[in-house]
């Protein structure tokens, strides 16, 4: 289908600030966002049609690439088919479709409530594209993790770079070259490259800057933001705990612990990352995580089509040297040709001990002993603030004791990272683990410039005479009355 | 450790012990706010006019009136915006509660600017404390009588381990930035804007940031010129044009701009008098540096009405300048004074163009009888905010968000705005723990299952 002509608009002439391209050093990506900049400034992005045909072709994308990115998910994280369906696959699809389904009510000006000074007037909020964004995903979710941001920066009217991760080589290949045949290609373009070309592209202005990955990595996008005060969204990571109280039925627990902290081979953002509880739930709960990963993975769970595998070398080098820490209750295996690791339990774990130290990323789960859900929650609260944070009890005035108690960005209680099927609920980070948030309309907030617009009536200067100099005492009394009663009228010259 | 340092790590210990967080508690120092801008209304407006010759009536009605109304706002809607929101399920999480719930973000700093030194102080205030945080409070060391009584009042009425008042200059506030903070609003320019950003960034501190830039005023041919001359006369010269929301500078029709002139002297005579450095109700520049900066873009100018200046008093003339060249000084750096540029444009298209070649301002204004004119001004160009047919205004609905975009600024605040910007919204998903079978069916072996599509 046709995207309708606009009238032409003029295209932005270069600002003072783009000086810091000149000269010094050659920017390869120039042309790129000159191309992305005219295709904004022309208008062709904002009107509704344009924004739904691409929301369309991503969804045509997946559709019609479906083995492919399976497969693709495979390659590079040797991602179960079940896992890559429910946790990238079917999430994007479910996104586009919200978006398809609400982007007119999005796009609405929002009409706000009045004081009586402006009764007349008609005050709304304008929702307004910031302008060419840039997103940068990483590797354990390479599809969804660039997908989802990307279906709210559409749909709010933006154009996008992509800057998938060059990690996972396999989808990286498939955003480059399979990706683009599906978007307009004034719009969007896909940027490639590992550090240093993330370091030269982040030279650039960019209107807005949505960054998924570590926190190390998110102050040194935060700090090319503020060059040239880009707005940014960052979704970073860190330890998440995972309380379980003695008050609970252990093999329930084992389940969902250890399905959530298995997961993609544990290469999850919000997955739990270790647990506390007293010794004497520790020993109920071993035998129940056997129980668990022997279900779900079989007796040998290497030989198991559904546990994913390591994605890079280095991950695997730096999760075997943590194997060593405590002692191995179950698990503790590793295959250097598979980049392969068992789903492995620690004990006797120490405060100090390296695997402490990192967010793990990878399927080892150290238990680490309290005496009461206070020591739990003084633990906690001693640390950085979460990306999610787990509580399971019975007793929900103990799971609702250690969410009043701490902060994290988003909060499980008796289960794991279900909110993350959730687009009615943001999710983000706070603290060390981000700022911002998004999914659902939230994602179309982030991408969104929020305009406060007051249109006033040019008529009923006798109201407004009050403001003028000369002052006198009376002004001051009559003001405070106007502006104490608001009374309703119905509204809106324009 | 320095005097600041423990400061801060007072105000920290004091967020850990959770006396901020009630709600009896939260109000209650509303409350005293409240209680503090009644019972102090004297020395409040002492203190601007000896900062910025702000006579009684504009301190009151710039300043106090809005930070009260704000405290009002906040009192009368606390009680709900503090309540977890319940959100919609899915087919996954049907058996559970699921909800937003509002949290604290810890320890604020708010960095306060000069221009309106008292409500840009308390208007971020009321929200940090609505949001159940500590604050760390760093008024604006140019306009020092207001920061002098900041310092001394709010110690009086709020609790002085929660609110700590640090004052002082670049070097305390460079001192203070090291520290690490849970949010930081700043006021101010552009360019210490960045430094805040830069220094938030190494503890990944999220950053309210208000700044500014030339607020364009366009006037199209078809418009009430009376109407809108008095207001963007009133808008432009209050406070001496030392506000960040000032229609900046003016765009019109060469054929309008001998009016515009003529309509604009004649709404100045009406409200300063025939020479303003005598009326009551005229503002001076805050300090030494402003006068000369100001004056100095008056230079080599067309000078319609005004131009001349008082060292000694600060004073500076209402000045217009007429078929300014959009390559001067006083069209490269926001004004912040008394003095409106006239800019000749041959049509609306030209004025967007001028508009869209120049970084995005904090405010954007439009004077036209025409809808159409006001809806493609909007839709073409990019601002913090508008508003049509008068200025500054928009900033005074508390239900719209006030802040700029690009340079001048990111996020925003002002009434319910202010609560959020200053919580976390943690999502909470809590299921009961009973019986599995339910969700046995996501577990693995997957290769069991019937494929999902």
């Amino acid at each position: 289908m046709k995207v309708p002509e606009l009238p032409c608009r003029p295209s932005r002439i270069p600002c003072p600030h783009d000086s810091l391209l000149n000269n010094k050093w050659v920017n390869p990506y120039a042309d790129t966002l000159k191309r992305l900049r005219d295709a904004f400034d022309s208008g062709r992005t904002r009107p509704a049609e344009f924004r739904l045909i691409q929301l369309r072709g991503l969804s045509r994308f997946l559709n019609e690439n479906r083995k492919l990115l399976l497969d693709t998910l495979a390659q590079d994280l040797s991602k179960p088919a079940f896992e890559a369906d429910i946790s990238e696959i079917i999430l994007c699809e479910t996104e586009i479709k919200l978006a398809l389904n609400n982007l007119h009510t999005w796009m609405k000006d929002e009409r706000v409530e009045k004081n009586l000074v402006t009764q007349l007037d008609s005050a709304f909020i304008r929702k307004e594209p910031y302008g060419v964004t840039l997103i940068i995903s990483p590797w354990n979710y390479p599809l969804n993790l660039l997908l989802m941001p990307l279906v709210g920066a559409i749909a709010a009217g933006n154009c996008v770079v992509l800057k998938p991760s060059e990690i996972s080589k396999s989808m990286e290949k498939v955003i480059a070259e399979v990706l683009p045949q599906y978007l307009d290609k004034n719009c969007f373009a896909t940027v490639l490259g590992g550090p240093q070309e993330a370091t030269i592209l982040l030279k650039n202005r960019f209107d807005y800057i949505f960054f998924t990955g570590s926190p190390r990595v998110g102050r040194i996008v935060m700090s090319a933001a503020s060059k040239y005060l880009t707005p940014i969204t960052l979704e970073l990571g860190g330890k998440n705990p995972c309380y379980v109280d003695d008050n609970c039925d252990p093999q329930n627990v084992a389940n969902r612990v250890a399905w959530f902290r298995f997961f993609n081979a544990g290469q999850t953002c919000v997955a739990p990352d270790y647990i506390l509880c007293t010794r004497e739930t520790q020993e109920k709960l071993l035998p129940a995580l056997q129980n668990a990963v022997t279900q779900f993975y079989g007796k040998d769970p290497q030989g198991s089509p559904d546990l994913g595998r390591i994605i890079s070398d280095k991950h695997f080098h730096r999760l075997r040297g943590l194997l060593g820490n405590g002692r191995a209750a179950i698990g503790g295996q590793s295959d250097e040709q598979e980049r392969y690791i068992a789903p492995t339990v620690l004990v006797d774990v120490k405060e100090t001990d390296p695997v402490m130290q990192e967010e793990i990323f990878g399927p080892i789960l150290p238990i680490l002993n309290v005496q009461s859900i206070d020591e739990a929650i003084a633990f906690i609260r001693k640390r950085e603030k979460p990306l999610a944070l787990y509580a399971f009890s019975k007793n929900s005035k103990v799971v609702n004791k250690v969410l009043d108690q701490t902060s994290s960005g988003n909060f499980g209680g008796n289960d794991g990272f279900m909110f993350m099927t959730m687009t009615s609920m943001p999710f983000g980070g706070v603290g060390h683990s981000g700022m911002g948030e998004y999914h659902g309309k939230f994602t179309f907030d982030a991408f969104s410039h929020r305009r406060g617009c007051l249109l006033r009536s040019p008529y009923l200067e006798m109201i407004d005479k009050i403001r003028y100099p000369p002052y006198s005492p009376g002004h001051q009394r009559l003001l405070v009355w106007i502006l104490e009663h608001k009374l309703s009228f119905p509204c809106s010259i324009l | 450790m320095s005097k600041i340092s423990e400061t801060v790590q007072r105000a920290r210990a004091a967020f850990n012990s959770g006396k901020t967080r009630p709600l009896k508690f939260r109000i209650q120092q509303l409350e005293n706010l409240q209680r503090m801008m009644k019972e102090r209304e004297e020395e409040i407006t002492e203190a601007l006019y000896a900062d910025l010759h702000k006579s009684k009536w504009c301190a009151l009605y710039e300043e106090c009136t809005y930070a009260f109304e704000e405290v009002k706002y906040a009192l009368a809607n606390l009680p709900q915006w503090i309540l977890d929101e319940p959100v919609e399920k899915n087919d996954n999480t049907k058996d559970g509660q699921a909800y937003i719930h509002s949290e604290p973000l810890g320890v604020v700093l708010i960095i306060g600017s000069w221009d309106y030194p008292f409500i840009l102080s308390i208007q971020p205030l009321v929200g940090a404390i609505a949001a159940g945080n500590v604050v760390v409070l760093k008024p604006s060391e140019l306009s020092e009588q207001t920061a002098i009584l900041l310092a001394t009042l709010l110690p009086q009425y709020l609790d002085k381990d929660l609110f700590p008042v640090i004052n002082g200059g670049v070097p305390e506030t460079t001192e203070l930035l090291k520290e690490k903070f849970d949010h930081i609003l700043f006021t101010g320019s552009t360019g210490v804007g960045k430094i805040i950003m830069t220094a938030a960034a190494k503890h990944l501190t999220p950053v309210t940031l208000e700044l500014g830039g030339k607020s364009p005023c366009y006037i199209d041919k078809d418009c009430d010129l009376d109407i809108a001359c008095r207001r963007i006369t009133w808008g432009k010269f209050m406070n001496c044009g030392q506000i960040c929301l000032a229609p900046d500078y003016i765009l019109c029709d060469p054929a309008l701009q001998g009016q515009v002139v003529e309509k604009i002297k004649k709404t100045l005579k009406e409200f300063y008098g025939d020479d303003a450095k005598s009326s009551h109700d005229y503002g001076r520049m805050v300090n030494s540096r402003h006068f000369k900066r100001v004056m100095s873009l008056i230079e080599g100018q067309k000078v319609a009405y005004g131009g001349n200046g008082d060292e000694a008093s600060r004073y500076i003339a209402p000045t217009i300048l007429t078929d300014v060249d959009p390559r001067s000084q006083v069209m490269q750096e926001e004004i912040f004074g008394p003095v409106l540029p006239i800019i000749c444009v041959k049509s609306l298209d030209e004025a967007i163009q001028f508009i869209n070649e120049r970084p995005k301002p904090l405010a954007l204004y439009v004077f036209s009888n025409n809808d159409q004119v006001i809806k493609k001004m909007i839709a073409e160009t990019s601002s913090g905010g508008v508003t049509a047919n008068d200025v500054i205004a928009h900033a005074d609905v508390h239900t719209l968000p006030f802040g700029g975009i690009g340079d001048s600024g990111m996020g925003s605040y002002h009434g319910k705005k202010s609560f959020e910007i200053f919580s976390h919204r943690r999502s909470c998903l809590i299921k009961p723990l009973k019986k599995e079978d339910s969700d046995k069916v996501r577990f693995p072996p997957f290769s069991a299952k019937a494929s999902l599509k």
